[in-house]
């Protein structure tokens, strides 16, 4: 006996919907196996890795906090997936932004008023757009691969970011530690409304609207899709490839250096050596299991935003290393795809001998 | 002379793990598979070798588990990606997000250990050979294994009915399908190969290379041979020629901070990153040679109809 | 012992395979005795495909009986098809473009051959047939022919007691098809036995004994088609009488230029384009052209070229008077032009997008139609989608399916109509009826005649001579990327263009014929 895949004939339409559910579903109960076989409980390794994080008003708070740079990048990531380009250096784009939205509170940090914040948000933008650019003009001018290309300059962005905060943005009066001067309260991102929210989150949840509303409703949006799913009709749509891939990888990379700045002026509120924990390969996963829709991009942050908390929790309770964070990530992912085969596969059981 | 002889050494000793996961991943990438887990399975692979061989003292054992270790990484892959027909980047992606997590959880107690090195072949006469002696005579087996891997792939890929099938399979699966072939299974086998290798230039990096366990210590080299299999235009006797080149270039940053070029560390350090890039740029601009050499399959997958 | 010898050599018994819905299959029985040429006849989707590859072990029917040399068998796999002395040609062809000829073979073959000594035997079957090929060549440097030949030998090197073909001579020739029928005759002499599947009745008269018709998954008739006419084998194929297509002679009162090229070259963007040499012609309101061609000989790049998907240099395409050669596909469509690309899935619509959106595809950004500005109007989308609908007679599962739902013969329809609907000064046809049955093919080829008497230029680009011949005013032929002038289709023969198809000149040509 032996399983087989078979095509369906159309989408099966309870999945579409189902399948991120599935796939979390899957991901727990792998987890709870994973636990079980690294000797913890399994009810209990749940219980904190996922369930307790979220138990607390003040860790929904950080819960929000870390799902904000998710979303920004997870939907930007989206409009790369749908149109088929691999952006997989999302995470260079987020330095690059963080350090472009940097130069006015750490070089011009003389420079105060309303103006301060926005100025380094568009420049945040402005950076992430400009290193985005750099695979994809790679991409439609040499034809290399944008995937590879977009990752190494991942590594050499976080060298760049090494070098500048314990070289030339070195904060004088650090003591020889590896960071710039803290930012005025002008280039700090507040918080706002009766409950405190993070103000990076409302334009998070404004920019997954928008880029909803572009999809479903925007001639262009359709273009991206069709470019992804049918590269022929899109050519034949009259769209030239070489503008939308550069025209997807400007805003994915934007929206990365969007969330760079935004975490930088909102949390550290400094430059340091590290300033992500991996946003930008854990918004990769974000963005399939949000199934490339800006709107479900916003639930699959909490998901993932959760896989750090839980981490955490799991260090100081279980006493087991945060680096099951990445695991449960890169099990969430397998999940997800998984499931996406299921969409337009069924599996068949084989009898030996038919 | 000695300085010759030092680089040369330190050369091949930063290209052998390249060249060991370049050369399953042209495999894979033969039979139309593209696996960009190539970094997780040599972190798996590396982190494996290291806590077998620190754990028992010995690096033959380390070797062998790193071997384990690659081809499950890669049946993970081959599960998902061929069996499931996931798409393959995103799924390479989650196995080196994976692979990140669950080398750093198993070797979280082996970091700052003292590491057991893989002792060099030594061979009486020949060894003291001047100036080639160690080279040629004087290097651990990995080093040997690799070159005899890639020797071997060479042969089979050109000359054998096992090659020549792989080769059909990476060039069109339909037909090779139509003509009877287990497409699927052949795959399967491509990766596990592909597995197999990655894990052993893990088991470099953690053995001899800097025989210690830091996470994360392969540091894009997966990423790396991926792009060196591009390189070669999945060509094994390029793919060797690429190798030592990029190994010649990860030095370049030792050498150069020894000799005090002024230069800040981190830039030193990007440069196998930027050649990278470069590499890839110069390679896919001549379009006609990638179009005449990407195994035409590469990426898609395969459902027979039923 | 008996060795089957008065027993047929294949006999099929109550197969029946099921896709989903669909019955591809519905309990076929048919026999082939030895050194037999049989037929099997039938419209695309008919079943013919499904049922040959479970002859041949790619598919496992789901109930029903395979007897070889009165023995039942269990076609599991090809492989074992094989070992039976069953061999295919496939229909697309199932060669591997990266390797020779001698590796593609030795794929094939059940035992694994010393690649030199393969080589020497191809050379010698292909030289006793008559299909000269040369062994180490590489498949992706052959033309179609030589291809089918790879094909052709492959089978014969396995010494094969039944040979299938899937429509060997779609992409032939008439001489090349005429080449191939010597061989087959050959081959039958010899007491092999030939599957030969069509839907071309000409070639089911001239060549074989006995005809098995399908329609829609089901078995017809088995019948002698030399006592059948054309006209009752199209009836038992078709299921009812195929209108004809009604033309009549252009009516060109005043010469208005729609289209116009000049000295068009195209040079090969890589080793798989084919050049295209200083192309010119004109074609004016009222006419429907069509260029003849086999496959690969620069249709695509001369389509390419002509819609705009590739651009080229200026004063080398006039749409209507406009300099046209630098403007991209939406400032032709904006400048009158339509056109319909020959692979309709994929290229003509994005496959999984539902019908009404594929309206926009070629609405070239102007409003209307589901445009409005930068958005779309996806009321207005489904109303342009119904008009195309119901004008063409599209017959669809759903309201608003994906376009890969759609069978081939209405997703066709939709796209032609889909040009129709923006009232086309020039429309641009590459393939319009392939692979489309027969019912949709003369409601579009009729449709393609109406739009050019009702006073708009309609350039066709067919390997079909027959629909050339029922809709065409004038014809030239595109051979290695080069262009006959234009005849009088009324003027020219089939033996002229099938001459002129192989590549010789015009000269050539005319006294051949």
């Amino acid at each position: 006996m032996r399983l087989e895949l078979v095509k369906r004939g159309t989408e099966a339409t309870f999945l579409v919907f189902a399948s991120p559910f599935i796939a979390i579903a899957i991901t727990v109960f792998v987890g709870a196996i994973f636990f079980a076989a690294i000797g913890v409980d399994p009810g209990r390794g749940v219980y904190v890795f996922f369930i307790e994080p979220i138990s607390a008003w003040w860790s929904i708070e950080q819960l929000l906090a870390k799902a904000t740079p998710l979303i920004l990048i997870g939907a930007g990531l989206s409009l790369c997936f749908l149109s088929n380009n691999w952006n997989i250096g999302a995470e260079g784009q987020f330095i690059a932004g963080a350090l472009a939205g940097s130069i006015l509170p750490v070089v011009f940090y003389q420079f105060e008023g309303p103006l301060v914040l926005p100025l380094m948000l568009v420049m945040g933008f402005a950076g992430g757009a400009f290193y985005g650019l750099v695979p994809a003009a790679l991409k439609t001018r040499f034809g290399a691969s944008e995937i590879l290309t977009s990752l190494m300059l991942v590594y050499i962005a976080q060298l760049f970011l090494d070098w500048m905060v314990r070289g030339p943005w070195r904060d004088p009066a650090s003591f020889g530690f590896p960071k710039t001067r803290t930012f005025n309260d002008a280039a700090v991102v507040p918080t706002v409304g009766p409950f405190d929210i993070h103000a990076g989150l409302l334009v998070a949840l404004v920019v997954s609207f928008i880029l909803f509303v572009f999809l479903k409703r925007t001639l262009k949006g359709f273009e991206v899709r069709i470019s992804g799913t049918a590269p022929r009709a899109a050519t034949f749509a009259g769209v030239s490839n070489r503008n939308m891939v550069m025209f997807v990888f400007a805003i994915s990379g934007g929206l990365a250096g969007l969330a760079g700045v935004i975490e930088v002026a909102g949390v550290a509120k400094k430059l340091q050596p590290v300033i992500s924990p991996g946003y930008g390969f854990a918004a990769i996963i974000v963005a399939f299991l949000g199934r490339l829709n800006p709107l479900g991009v916003v639930f699959a942050a909490l998901l993932l935003a959760l896989t750090y908390l839980g981490g955490e929790a799991a260090q100081l309770e279980l006493n087991i290393t945060d680096k099951v964070t990445r695991v449960i990530q890169g099990v969430v992912l397998f999940a997800i795809l998984a499931c996406d085969t299921f969409i337009l596969h069924r599996v068949r059981l084989i009898r030996r001998g038919k | 002379m000695e300085l010759f002889e030092a680089f040369v050494l330190t050369v091949i000793t930063a290209a052998t793990p390249l060249l060991l996961a370049a050369t399953g991943e042209l495999v894979t990438e033969r039979a139309g598979v593209l696996n960009l887990g190539v970094e997780g399975m040599m972190l798996v692979g590396a982190v494996s070798a290291f806590a077998v061989a620190v754990t028992t003292g010995s690096p033959i054992l380390g070797i062998l588990a790193a071997m384990v270790a690659g081809v499950s990484m890669a049946a993970i892959f081959a599960f998902f990606a061929l069996f499931l027909v996931t798409n393959q980047v995103a799924t390479g992606l989650a196995l080196t997000l994976f692979g990140l997590g669950v080398s750093g959880m198993l070797g979280a107690s082996f970091v700052g250990e003292p590491g057991v090195k893989l002792a060099a072949i030594h061979l009486p006469g020949l060894s003291e050979l001047p100036l080639v002696g160690r080279i040629l005579f004087g290097q651990d087996p990995l080093v040997y294994g690799s070159l005899i891997i890639l020797l071997g792939v060479s042969f089979l890929l050109k000359r054998s009915h096992v090659g020549l099938v792989v080769r059909a399979v990476g060039d069109n699966h339909h037909s090779a399908h139509a003509l009877g072939y287990n497409v699927l299974m052949i795959r399967v086998a491509a990766v596990l190969f592909g597995g197999l290798c990655a894990g052993l230039g893990g088991a470099y990096l953690s053995l001899v290379y800097t025989p210690q366990w830091t996470e994360g210590m392969t540091a894009g080299r997966g990423w790396i041979a991926v792009a060196l299999v591009v390189f070669s235009s999945w060509i094994p006797g390029r793919l060797l020629i690429g190798a030592y080149l990029f190994g010649a270039v990860t030095l370049l940053q030792f050498h150069l901070q020894a000799v005090g070029v002024p230069v800040p560390s981190q830039f030193l350090s990007a440069l196998p990153y930027a050649a990278t890039v470069i590499v890839l740029v110069v390679i896919s601009r001549n379009r006609r040679l990638l179009r005449t050499h990407t195994p035409a399959m590469l990426g898609s997958t395969f459902v027979p109809d039923k | 012992m008996s060795d089957g010898r008065d027993e047929p050599l294949l006999s099929v018994s109550s197969i029946t395979k099921r896709f989903g819905e669909l019955t591809a299959n519905d309990d076929i029985h048919f026999e082939i005795d030895r050194g037999e040429i049989h037929a099997l006849l039938g419209e695309n989707g008919a079943g013919k495909s499904t049922l040959v590859k479970i002859l041949y072990g790619a598919l496992q029917p789901d109930s029903g009986q395979i007897r070889w040399q009165g023995r039942p068998v269990s076609v599991s796999n090809p492989a074992i098809a094989r070992r039976l002395g069953i061999g295919m040609v496939f229909q697309h062809f199932s060669l591997f473009d990266a390797l020779t000829i001698t590796e593609n073979i030795a794929l094939a073959l059940p035992k694994r051959p010393r690649l030199q000594v393969l080589a020497r035997d191809i050379a010698r079957v292909s030289e006793e047939y008559g299909l000269p090929l040369n062994p180490m060549a590489q498949i992706h440097d052959l033309s179609v022919g030589q291809r089918q030949r790879v094909e052709i030998v492959r089978c014969l090197l396995q010494d094969p007691h039944l040979i299938i073909m899937d429509e060997p001579t779609s992409v032939l020739t008439p001489q090349e098809a005429d080449d191939l029928f010597v061989t087959l005759r050959r081959l039958s002499a010899e007491g092999r036995s030939i599957l030969y599947i069509s839907h071309r009745l000409r070639e089911v008269k001239e060549l074989c004994s006995h005809v098995t018709i399908l329609r829609h998954g089901k078995l017809i008739s088995t019948c002698d088609p030399q006592k059948e006419t054309s006209e009752s084998l199209a009836r038992l194929m078709v299921g009812s009488e195929i209108r004809d297509v009604r033309t009549s002679a252009a009516t060109i009162a005043e010469k208005r230029v729609l289209l116009s090229v000049r000295g068009l070259s195209l040079s090969a963007g890589d080793q798989f384009d084919v050049t295209l040499r200083d192309i010119s012609f004109d074609v004016c309101a009222g006419e429907v052209c069509a260029i003849a061609g086999i496959a690969g000989n620069g249709q695509s790049e001369l389509f390419d070229a002509l819609s705009g998907e590739r651009t080229v240099e200026n004063n080398r395409i006039y749409i209507d008077g406009n300099d046209a050669g630098a403007k991209g596909i939406n400032e032709r469509r904006k400048i009158g032009a339509a056109f319909v690309a020959e692979e309709r899935l994929g290229h003509g619509t994005a496959p999984q997008e539902t019908l009404s959106l594929n309206v926009l595809l070629t609405q070239a950004r102007m409003n209307g139609n589901g445009i409005r500005g930068p958005f779309i109007d996806y009321g207005e989308a489904v109303e342009a989608k119904d008009r195309i609908c119901t004008s063409f007679d599209v017959r669809k599962s759903s309201a608003d399916p994906r376009a890969y739902e759609l069978s081939g013969g209405n997703l066709q329809k939709f796209v032609v109509g889909r040009e129709f609907n923006r009232a086309p000064k020039l429309l641009i046809v590459n393939q319009p009826t392939w692979g489309v049955d027969a019912g949709a093919s003369a409601h579009i080829r009729q449709s393609l005649i109406d739009l050019a008497r009702s006073g708009a230029a309609v350039v066709v680009i067919s390997q079909d001579l027959d629909e050339i011949f029922e809709i065409a005013d004038r014809v030239a032929v595109l051979s290695r990327g080069k262009l006959t002038p234009f005849t009088s289709s009324r003027e020219t023969s089939r033996e002229t263009l099938g001459l002129l198809l192989g590549g010789a000149r015009e000269g050539e040509a005319a006294s051949a014929a």
